[in-house]
């Protein structure tokens, strides 16, 4: 398919296909928005008035701000934690053989095929047996491993794409092991590793499934407010909490994309 | 080093205590399991149980073949858009959902999908129906909600095998003679397999464990796996058969990927060639 060889037909068809898909993944973020901004509790399209109420509302609600500061304690602990124990893993599977490295790395890939209600019950059936409390240390415990398959392949990609030349140029001119990894390697990986950070932080924060099992009602997090809000109510309050929350990861992965190029985090492009 | 085996010792034991309780009894009224028995997996077998197994891989196939037809034309899209801002704009508008974590969004199709929602309304309005079209609690409304959920990971997943497309191949084919339409069929479509059995192996998985879109559109008359295990586990605090659940329903996830693996087996050959 040579460049601007298709023909207009077949472009055409093709941009109106693409722009239906769009239209499909943007419909619920448009009608949620609709909904937020109603002025009565009964939904109606589109809003006979308008009103900032349900946004007053939801920020005013109490298992929501009570969800939202477990939700930041969780989510700062599970996404540093993994991104020092995601890093350190990455660097060693590019760079070293070791034991049992393929079992390993299995493992830690596995939460991204075992269903998260299994692992939240084998954490919560565990922290009873051991004898915790449904406190934070499981939360976070059941959230590194779920989020460390994502910092994991973020920072191996960065790791792949690195030039081994700069090293060895740096070790060549005489700077010792340590030296190379932090005026090298380190600040070369910082795209990786931020976006490995930023991954793990927003899905930690946004996890659901496991987090129902792994919570009490006093470490709930910011979702499982959410889900028991829906479930006991049924005003545009949800609607509201619902636009904030689109907004606001739209905005991280637009920033995330202009400073950290996501296309090539993903590994959908390349730099050539 | 050592972090990384502590995390994988972690998950392990957590995994343990599930197959452990697996093969536990049930003691109304405790927490505690009772004996060693192979009661609950017996009891896996009645039918109300195994149509809620056969129901959930159901809507995971479903799932995962609407997500691969929807996420394709938009992963060629995203990356052979020739401007930068249509490829930023794809990009984000198609990774954001990923990150809005199920219970948005499944809240985000109730309000379209509703019997007074956005959709039903627009259709009255229409004058097209006359009565408001039953989409909640139906399966259609459960795997819409659930493709929207899966659609974002697939599109990366064959984003991933479509850019590492080496460009020649097609020219070459059109220097051949061929159309654009061949060309994709017999060069890029065979090309980009690899990304295909991935998107669609992650799809199947990760709808498998879907909890909140079942739970809140299916309304109990659909249900999945994971609305089983919390229903016994939080409902009936019957922990033994809920983990003999979950293990049965890890064992076959297992086994449905390892099947998808294999028959996909003779097409990933055709990529790699």
């Amino acid at each position: 398919m040579r460049e601007g060889s298709a023909h207009p037909l077949l472009r055409l068809l093709g941009g109106t296909t693409v722009a239906a898909i769009l239209g499909f993944l943007i419909l619920p973020a448009f009608v949620v928005t609709l909904a937020a901004f109603n002025g009565k509790a009964i939904l109606s399209f589109p809003p006979e008035t308008w009103s900032w109420r349900w946004f007053i509302k939801a920020i005013a609600y109490q298992d929501f701000q009570a969800g939202l500061h477990n939700g930041l304690i969780v989510t700062g602990w599970a996404s540093s934690i993994a991104l020092v124990v995601g890093a350190a893993f990455a660097l060693a599977l590019d760079r070293y053989r070791f034991r049992l490295k393929r079992t390993l790395e299995l493992v830690l890939l596995s939460p991204l095929v075992i269903p998260h209600f299994t692992i939240g019950l084998g954490f919560l059936i565990l922290a009873a047996q051991l004898g915790f409390a449904r406190g934070y240390a499981v939360i976070v415990a059941c959230h590194i491993v779920l989020v460390l398959p994502f910092v994991l392949r973020s920072v191996y990609i960065s790791l792949r794409n690195l030039d081994p030349r700069l090293e060895l140029a740096a070790a060549s001119l005489g700077a010792p092991p340590h030296r190379v990894l932090t005026s090298i390697t380190l600040p070369l990986l910082v795209p990786g590793l931020v976006s490995g950070w930023l991954f793990a932080a927003i899905l930690s924060f946004n996890e659901f499934t496991a987090s129902l099992f792994v919570t009490a009602q006093r470490t709930q997090t910011l979702p499982v407010a959410m889900y028991n809000y829906v479930r006991e109510f049924a005003d545009p309050s949800m609607a509201a909490i619902s636009v904030i929350y689109i907004a606001g990861t739209a905005m991280l992965l637009i920033f995330a994309n202009a400073f950290l190029g996501l296309g090539k985090v993903l590994n959908v492009e390349h730099s050539r | 080093m050592s972090p990384a085996v502590l995390c994988a010792l972690g998950l392990a034991a957590a995994l343990a205590a599930v197959m452990q309780y697996s093969v536990r009894a049930y003691v109304p009224g405790s927490l505690d399991p009772g004996g060693f028995t192979l009661d609950n997996f017996t009891a896996l077998t009645k039918p109300l149980y195994a149509r809620v197994f056969l129901d959930t891989i159901w809507i995971c196939f479903l799932t995962a073949f609407f997500a691969l037809i929807v996420g394709y034309p938009l992963a060629y899209a995203l990356v052979r858009a020739k401007h930068v801002a249509l490829k930023s704009a794809i990009l984000v508008i198609t990774i954001t959902p990923l990150f809005l974590g199920e219970v948005v969004r499944t809240y985000s199709w109730i309000v379209v999908l509703g019997n007074n929602g956005f959709l039903n309304t627009m259709l009255l309005k229409s004058g097209l129906i006359d009565a408001p079209f039953q989409f909640m609690f139906t399966r259609f409304g459960v795997v819409t909600a659930l493709v929207h959920v899966t659609l974002p990971i697939m599109v990366i997943m064959l984003a991933a095998a479509l850019s590492h497309i080496d460009r020649d191949y097609e020219r070459a084919a059109a220097s051949l003679g061929a159309g654009p339409i061949r060309a994709f069929v017999t060069v890029t479509l065979p090309l980009s397999t690899p990304g295909i059995i991935a998107g669609v192996t992650t799809a199947f998985a990760w709808t498998f464990s879907a909890f909140a879109t079942p739970q809140l559109i299916g309304g109990g008359q659909v249900n999945m796996v994971a609305n089983l295990v919390y229903q016994l586990g939080f409902a009936s605090f019957n922990f033994p058969f809920a983990a003999s659940l979950s293990v049965a329903g890890l064992v076959l996830a297992f086994a449905v990927l390892a099947l998808m693996r294999a028959a996909a087996t003779p097409f990933e050959r055709i990529g790699a060639q």
